[in-house]
């Protein structure tokens, strides 16, 4: 049953990813990339880890949602996305190599046996607890640093897409908006 | 034990999907009748008594209506927006607790599907890939309402999500649960133990942006008539038309079962009234979503935008806080 279900989900995983890097349309590759995403969630269920399975959902759909508003603005995603590559020969080399790197890196410790559980199952704790507890101790550090990355992301994305946040487009007054706009023009 | 378990789960899923089904069309019915009765008019009335038979109508003429696939449309995309929005609306409602659990034939039934001990994420979460079937359906028909029907759903999912998250968050470090049978017991004491009491905030917070979530009236941007037509629908007809509206309404629906079930003590001890009270607190919450569409106009996407981040959002964070304070003195 559970090898039915991880094949299952290997192979749908990887053709979707495959469409996402093969295709030259817009809307299929974000559409694969959410669905592969998503399908990603289902190794997680079957390793026990619910926890993280339902945060892989939710985190990659909000992601890649933001992801289709860029495309909605870049692109027309009804039509395919014509690029100009200047040589495929050195994309498909490097790319290659990269991905290789990747595979080579998680396979090594597989290789030697080296991968120990550091942090071993609590008993009678429960999924999210058990990752509650590992965040909240082991990687505590990580945890805040990753948290102050994303207020300073959130600071500079304020600072950078609010020029006019003092002014409200809600509250504003026809009569001043019109102001503005003759004293523009004058 | 494990084929028996096995028949049960399925027989579970096919009830779910037809009961859900059903009231999906019931619930057109219902929203026409109470929105007549609210402007004094009298809604479908000629096909059955009271109208009743407009459901079968209505599901003959979805059924048999032409299906029309936009020459310029991007067709596989187009095909399968609908489908996610209906399949992920009942997927969803595989971790929410429909009764108490009962005996029957000496056999004890719990009516869920799964009892994941991760349940309310998982509803939240799939209810969050439906946003998908509206944006890849109005993205792939080359329309240009449609197209500003997927420029809102997609600033409606991606700000309204923060505020469900962040409500939510309050009532979840009470508990200590994200299962929603354990919602149930921590309320099972009566009235009093009800979490609104406690957490009144998070819970109208929670509520508005329901209306979010199911895209219903006051942020009923993404498909607003006298807008943008029909918005992503504009392009749909027939069964692909339907699964939308089926979607919807079984989101209406289960966003409904989830508020009683987290803050107003879902079905309470698990008796028959405990039960009768569930369905009936249920119903009040679809009605709610009916009233509004009567008595309320819709919100402009600013006003939207302005709302969730300028409003909602500091007031959930700010709950959030105030309960952890609470929690540790």
């Amino acid at each position: 049953m559970e090898a039915i279900a991880f094949y299952t989900f290997a192979i749908l995983t990887t053709v979707m990813f495959l469409i996402t890097v093969l295709t030259n349309h817009a809307l299929y590759a974000l559409s694969a990339l959410a669905a592969g995403m998503i399908f990603i969630s289902a190794f997680f269920f079957l390793l026990g880890a619910d926890f993280l399975g339902a945060i892989q959902i939710i985190v990659y759909t909000g992601a890649v949602m933001a992801l289709y508003a860029f495309g909605m603005m870049f692109f027309d995603t009804t039509r395919t996305v014509v690029e100009s590559r200047t040589s495929p020969q050195l994309v498909f080399g490097l790319t290659g190599v990269a991905a290789l790197t990747v595979v080579a890196i998680f396979v090594a410790p597989i290789i030697s046996e080296n991968i120990v559980a550091l942090y071993p199952a609590v008993d009678g704790a429960g999924n999210s607890q058990m990752v509650g507890m590992v965040l909240f101790t082991k990687y505590l550090i990580p945890f805040e640093v990753a948290a102050i990355m994303l207020l300073v992301a959130m600071i500079a994305g304020i600072v950078l897409a609010g020029k006019k946040m003092d002014h409200s487009l809600t509250l504003m007054k026809d009569e001043v908006e019109c102001k503005n706009i003759e004293k523009e023009q004058a | 034990m494990e084929i028996a378990y096995f028949i049960e789960t399925v027989i579970k899923i096919v009830v779910i999907l037809l009961v859900f089904s059903a009231l999906a069309g019931f619930g057109t019915y219902f929203e026409r009748k109470i929105l007549a009765f609210m402007s004094r008019r009298l809604g479908p009335m000629n096909v059955g008594p009271y109208g009743v038979l407009q459901i079968a109508a209505d599901g003959i003429k979805l059924f048999t209506k032409e299906d029309i696939v936009p020459t310029n449309a991007v067709g596989p995309i187009f095909k399968i927006a609908p489908v996610i929005t209906a399949a992920t609306a009942f997927m969803a409602a595989a971790a929410i607790p429909f009764l108490p659990q009962f005996t029957i034939f000496g056999y004890t039934v719990h009516p869920i599907v799964a009892d994941v001990n991760i349940g309310i994420l998982y509803i939240l979460g799939v209810m969050a890939v439906g946003f998908y079937g509206p944006l890849l359906g109005s993205l792939a028909s080359s329309n240009k309402f449609a197209l500003l029907s997927a420029a809102r759903a997609a600033a409606v999912f991606i700000s309204y999500e923060v505020v469900t998250g962040l409500s939510l968050l309050a009532p979840l470090m009470m508990v200590g649960s994200f299962s929603l049978i354990d919602f149930n017991n921590y309320q099972a004491g009566g009235i009093s133990d009800w979490i609104i009491w406690s957490q009144p905030v998070a819970f109208l917070l929670f509520w508005i942006a329901a209306f979010a979530e199911t895209g219903r009236t006051p942020f009923h941007l993404v498909a607003n008539d006298h807008e943008i037509i029909d918005g992503f629908g504009t392009e749909y007809s027939g069964m692909r038309w339907g699964l939308f509206f089926i979607g919807e309404y079984a989101n209406m629906f289960f966003i409904s079962f989830v508020i009683v079930l987290l803050f107003l003590g879902g079905f309470g001890d698990g008796s028959v009234l405990g039960a009768l009270g569930f369905l009936l607190k249920m119903s009040f919450f679809f009605f709610f979503f009916l009233w509004v569409r009567a008595a309320w106009p819709d919100i402009r996407p600013d006003q939207l935008m302005w709302l969730c981040w300028k409003v909602l959002m500091p007031i959930a964070v700010i709950n959030v806080v105030i309960t952890g304070f609470v929690m540790m003195f």
